[in-house]
């Protein structure tokens, strides 16, 4: 008896020496792996805190370390960086030739990708899931490369036959990024219409209103800060996009005179001429200024998002 | 106008919108394919590029954009599930993770361009590494990132509270209930996204442009020292991807297939990213089986 009941003593001992051993081995575990995920976080927070930092300091030397105005950066409309005696810093055609891109292929996708989400959220759910909603994450996953090839032989060919001039013109790369935004406003515009509480159609339809006007008085309205997000998502993806559009619009540099005339944007200068240049001079840092107005302008679209997030009563749920 | 027939001509518009956009993808693929598949054989693929004369290929870049892709999953993979655990589960309402929200949102909205050039400053040319496969890799991540955050944190907040909440009462660490309990849960939402994120980046070109160069030394395959220049699987050599090598050709190209290349390229390139999506379909189909028919 008296043997036993060591032998149990032993053998409680034992375990609870083992479970505070496991016990103190988890929680190092548990902490090593909780401070593993904070620090993952602070990586990703560190990474944006430095490239803000350095492209900011690059982008404003142009300004503070050799005194190119920021008025004629902006509005000078003469770019001769490498003009012996007086080099000129104008981006105004490139910032134009950025903005007038952007906002003419929002203004044509933007039709299109809300009437594809309206066909694959009210229309026809079932032929919208099966053959839609394919096509347009395939839309999403084919590369800019490949847009700006398809544009070089397709599109570029096509304004030069039908409109004259070489076919490298605004309206190309207006072209080639309605495309490619098209994916990110139909999903985010048809995430957003399939939240809509199924009320609302009810009441609507109750009510005896069309399916049309129900879609346009009741349902447009009601998803409109979302489906304006998915419009600004498109506009920063348009504003930001290199190569594809850098391929097909001609790269000439100065001011269009109508949509069939050569441009230049922020992103193809900076994709020509940044290896052609040596670190340290103005005009590197006028290239690194144009990356900051990039940036900057990032920042802008993720503000306005935020301030449509706000807005929104879907977010009140 | 009568309601019913505005009604009608409503409904009609959204069905030419619907099959308007269908053609335009079915045209690009086809256009693709059709121009691309008769110029690639096994010598296209195999073979390195020529400068002035035709008939080169574009093996190495093949090469290239796989290792290249697998040193940026090996970067991005274990950072950005550490950070979607993280905004999933450890997060609390305060200022901090309202900042690495923000971050994250302004992450996934880099232009890639800009991404490229803040990699040419501080991976080329601060760190000195040079164009290199590294660097590329690097900047990848940082392209990556965001998205790779955002899948994670989705798949975990799908998992049934229940789930979690069984596990907590049994007295297992928060930890310990997230790596045994909800991260095997989440899996296939993770392996889907990763692979449709491994896809993006295999198509990426402007972020790659300034940092992993335009230009591939001339690689022996028979050289497996990752030490040594022409090894391919040196980490720290130049290295132009498909993706990089095809907005190359059609801009700079001086060989007189200039145009037939880029298209038999952009036909690979597709069918890699048409791959790839196929895959997380797949994969997803799978696993998901496998997880519910127990």
């Amino acid at each position: 008896m008296i043997r036993t009941t060591r032998e149990n003593d032993k053998v409680k001992d034992v375990s609870s020496l083992n479970a505070k051993y496991y016990d103190t081995k988890n929680k190092i575990v548990a902490s090593i792996g909780k401070y593993y995920t904070y620090s993952c976080i602070f990586f990703s927070i560190m990474i944006i805190t430095f490239l803000t930092y350095f492209i900011a300091s690059k982008g404003l030397s142009t300004f503070l370390k050799d005194g190119v105005s920021l008025f004629d950066f902006l509005l000078g409309t003469e770019w001769k960086p490498e003009h012996e005696n007086t080099p000129k810093f104008g981006a105004f055609a490139f910032i134009f030739g950025s903005f007038a891109v952007t906002l003419l292929s929002v203004s044509l996708s933007t039709p299109l990708s809300v009437g594809a989400a309206i066909f694959m959220a009210e229309i026809s759910p079932k032929s919208g899931s099966r053959f839609l909603q394919p096509v347009i994450e395939l839309l999403v996953g084919i590369p800019s490369v490949v847009y700006g090839f398809i544009g070089l032989s397709v599109i570029v060919p096509f304004m030069r036959n039908t409109f004259g001039g070489t076919g490298f013109c605004l309206a190309s790369g207006t072209l080639v990024l309605t495309i490619m935004i098209l994916p990110t406003i139909t999903s985010v515009s048809y995430d957003s219409l399939k939240a809509l509480p199924g009320g609302l159609k009810d009441a609507s339809y109750a009510l005896g209103a069309t399916r049309w006007q129900t879609i346009y008085r009741v349902l447009i309205p009601t998803a409109l800060p979302s489906i304006l997000t998915g419009v600004v998502l498109g506009m920063a993806r348009a504003f930001g996009e290199a190569l594809a559009v850098q391929m097909v619009i001609g790269n000439v540099q100065r001011l269009p005179n109508s949509i069939f005339d050569s441009i230049s944007t922020l992103t193809s200068i900076l994709t020509l001429e940044m290896s052609n240049t040596i670190a340290g001079t103005t005009y590197n840092n006028a290239l690194w200024s144009m990356a900051l107005i990039l940036l900057l302008m990032s920042f802008i679209f993720i503000f306005i998002i935020r301030i449509l997030g706000k807005g929104s009563k879907l977010n009140e749920r | 106008m009568n309601v019913k027939v505005t009604d009608k001509i409503a409904t009609i518009i959204f069905y030419t919108i619907a099959i308007v956009i269908t053609l335009i993808l079915v045209g690009l693929l086809s256009f693709i394919l059709v121009k691309g598949l008769s110029g690639i054989s096994w010598g296209f693929l195999t073979k390195p590029p020529e400068n002035m004369k035709a008939g080169g290929g574009v093996g190495p870049q093949i090469f290239n954009s796989f290792f290249l892709l697998f040193l940026t999953m090996l970067f991005t993979v274990p950072v950005g599930i550490g950070g979607g655990i993280y905004m999933a589960e450890y997060s609390k309402p305060n200022i901090v993770t309202n900042i690495a929200r923000l971050v994250i949102e302004v992450l996934s909205s880099l232009p890639s361009i800009v991404v490229g050039l803040f990699g040419l400053l501080i991976f080329v040319q601060k760190m000195g590494m040079g164009f290199s496969l590294f660097s590329g890799a690097l900047a990848l991540m940082i392209f990556n990132l965001p998205l790779m955050v955002r899948i994670t944190e989705q798949s975990l907040r799908a998992v049934p509270v229940e789930q979690k909440e069984a596990s907590l009462a049994m007295g297992i660490s928060h930890w310990k209930t997230i790596v045994s309990i909800m991260l095997p849960i989440a899996l296939p939402g993770i392996i889907t996204g990763t692979i449709l994120t491994a896809g993006r980046a295999f198509g990426e070109a402007a972020a790659l442009m300034f940092t992993a160069g335009m230009s591939s030394p001339p690689l022996d395959f028979t050289n497996w020292n990752p030490l040594s220049a022409n090894s391919p699987i040196n980490p720290f050599r130049p290295a132009a991807t498909l993706a990089v090598h095809i907005w190359k050709v059609n801009s700079e190209g001086l060989t007189p297939d200039a145009k037939q290349i880029a298209a038999s390229a952009s036909a690979v390139l597709i069918t890699c990213v048409l791959f790839f999506n196929l895959l997380s379909r797949l994969v997803g189909k799978l696993i998901y089986k496998k997880f519910t028919a127990a």
